[in-house]
């Protein structure tokens, strides 16, 4: 590597300025450095992002340490901070969205991967982008003006009245509350589930398709014993991508989460999540104490979806390292 | 045929079906958001509404241009921190770079790409906002920039890298120096690409409410300059869309419909004008 000035970082140069200077004189050494101080650039802002949350964090953290998690308390008067309502809201929020997008998503990719005519395929995948790029306060709009009327007078009572004796349809059907918090994320994830996991089951090779219906399986018997089990590794990265999103997601789930702190056994009851409260209270906040413990939920939320993330690339890289090697941005 | 085979072939039947009838949820429900916001907030919109400011509660009439002018500024601002730090990134990734940097920068890159916005508007407002004491345009169009830069960056890396080896070859042959070989040459090539991927990355974070909350904060009547707080179409939407009035509902409608146009427009438009050929087609 070393012997093509090229190919070497200018962490290989040497920091001294003489060094810097004595590498500096051709016009490709300037481009490789500018270049390179953008790219550094991202990994700076990166590492100051939890920097900051951090040190903002700091008074909180000192103050409540680990008990910050189980407690139930959200009291901003009298300075009494606890973070189990949002995130029991966030994961429930989230988990309602996962049981609903990713059969839908994975269910919809097998169509597009293994059954559209390749036009077709092409053209519903480019919707289904284009459903990635709706903003979600637009989410958040039909949300309140539209499932939110339809939950409370006609979904909610139906599931009550069957599935009742379930503690997760139990209680007054208000509208807003976690189980349409959780809708609206199911399909604003939806398309995301869908891109990865269609990118991922075109990556399994010809051959395993042909040599499983050369041996009699029918096109489904193919598709769920030999591509999709090939492709699994992929689409539970796809998963964990949507996971990632659903509980970062902010501007849909507050408007129609219900924004009270509440942890209760019911989908129907009103709650809160991590996003949600950081939307509605932070640029009210008064006091350092309240303000840290805001920025410590923000701390909490960045490191859940930041292992996730890291984890679904990691898996979709292993499964399409294979096949093409695409990695969806 | 025994009556195993006909169940395999109902029970193929039936599945693919399934997975077909999955397909067309999804994708229907572009169409019904679409068409619910049109129905909704197509008779709202008029002139007055992208010549006005907002009108006081009570009264009707009033439009958004303060809005639109905000959010026009913040992408701005946007794309001036976003795109240099994104596109010359993403030529150190593709044309520079060892082994372990690109690595790290790419893996970062869609980390960063999914830390939540909100999180992101913490960042900007510990940056900028703090120091400068109060809520600012700037700073919602840095927190906007952070989240156009992993994308660019990740965008232009992958169209440089369908730029073929030939053509660096050539310019190589003819004596030119690698950054001139760049420039010239490979940049040129995969403009059109890299172009698109910059007007998707702003698409983006033009209906990004989040971020704004903290930075940009909101604001009734023009901002003047950077230094004051602004209003931001997706904002008003927010605040229209949970505030107590009618009137303000039917606002935010026609605020959302104008948005959801704007971001699906350049969309297709970007991905049409991607589509009619590879992107160094041109040379």
């Amino acid at each position: 590597m070393a012997t093509t000035p090229n190919a070497t970082t200018p962490a290989e140069l040497g920091w001294s300025p003489q060094a810097l200077l004595r590498r500096m004189r051709g016009a490709d050494e300037i481009a490789h450095l500018i270049t390179f101080i953008a790219a550094a650039t991202l990994l700076l802002i990166t590492v100051l992002l939890v920097f900051q949350l951090w040190v903002h964090s700091a008074e909180a953290r000192a103050k409540f340490g680990w008990t910050f998690f189980v407690t139930r308390t959200w009291d901003p008067v009298a300075g009494d901070f606890g973070a189990l309502p949002f995130i029991y809201g966030t994961l429930v929020t989230s988990a309602v969205a996962l049981v609903i997008a990713v059969p839908l998503g994975v269910g919809a990719a097998i169509f597009l991967a293994e059954l559209a005519p390749p036009k077709l395929s092409s053209s519903l995948t480019f919707v289904s982008d284009l459903l990635a790029a709706v903003p979600s306060v637009i989410y958040g709009l039909l949300g309140v003006f539209l499932l939110v009327p339809l939950m409370r007078k006609t979904v909610q009572p139906a599931l009550k009245s069957t599935l009742g004796f379930l503690p997760l349809f139990k209680g007054p059907t208000y509208g807003i509350g976690f189980l349409t918090a959780g809708i609206v994320l199911a399909i604003m994830v939806v398309p995301f589930v869908l891109s990865v996991s269609r990118e991922v089951l075109l990556a399994v090779p010809r051959d395993q398709r042909e040599a499983a219906l050369a041996l009699g399986a029918t096109k489904w018997e193919s598709t769920w014993k030999v591509v999709v089990p090939a492709a699994r590794i992929g689409i539970f990265g796809s998963v964990f991508l949507a996971l990632a999103r659903a509980l970062g997601e902010t501007m849909a789930v507050t408007m129609v989460v219900g924004n009270n702190p509440m942890i209760s056994a019911s989908l129907f009851s009103p709650g809160y999540s991590i996003a949600a409260v950081l939307a509605n209270e932070f640029s009210e906040a008064t006091g350092n104490l309240y303000l840290s413990a805001l920025i410590e939920l923000g701390l909490v939320l960045f490191l859940l979806t930041f292992v996730l993330n890291g984890l679904a690339r990691l898996l979709i890289l292993v499964t399409t390292a294979r096949g093409s090697g695409v990695l969806p941005s | 045929m025994s009556v195993r085979l006909i169940w395999r072939k109902s029970l193929n039947a039936f599945m693919l079906s399934l997975t077909g009838l999955c397909a067309l949820l999804t994708v229907s429900a572009l169409f019904f958001i679409l068409g619910y916001l049109v129905w909704n907030g197509g008779k709202d919109l008029s002139w007055n509404f992208f010549t006005h400011l907002p009108a006081p509660v009570g009264e009707p009439g009033g439009g958004m241009a303060n809005a639109i002018l905000g959010t026009l500024k913040l992408l701005l601002l946007a794309a001036l921190v976003g795109v240099p730090i994104g596109l010359l990134g993403g030529v150190y990734l593709a044309e520079f770079g060892g082994r372990t940097m690109p690595f790290l920068v790419r893996y970062t890159a869609d980390l960063l790409n999914g830390v939540p916005s909100i999180v992101i508007g913490i960042f900007a407002y510990a940056l900028v906002v703090i120091p400068m004491h109060h809520f600012s345009t700037l700073a919602g169009g840095f927190a906007l920039g952070i989240m156009v830069i992993p994308t660019v960056l990740r965008n232009t890396e992958s169209f440089l890298r369908d730029v073929p080896p030939a053509l660096r070859e050539g310019s190589f042959a003819l004596g030119a120096n690698k950054w001139k070989m760049i420039a010239t040459v490979v940049l040129p090539a995969a403009s059109r690409g890299i172009l698109t991927g910059v007007l998707l990355a702003l698409a983006r974070v033009a209906g990004e409410t989040a971020p704004l909350l903290f930075t940009a904060f909101g604001n009734r009547y023009w901002s003047p300059g950077w230094n004051q707080p602004t209003s931001s179409l997706p904002v008003v939407i927010y605040t229209y869309a949970t505030g107590p009035y009618e009137d303000w509902h039917q606002q935010a409608w026609a605020a959302g419909l104008v948005l959801l146009g704007l971001v699906l427009l350049t969309n297709i438009t970007v991905r049409a004008f991607l589509s009619r050929g590879s992107s160094y087609e041109r040379i």
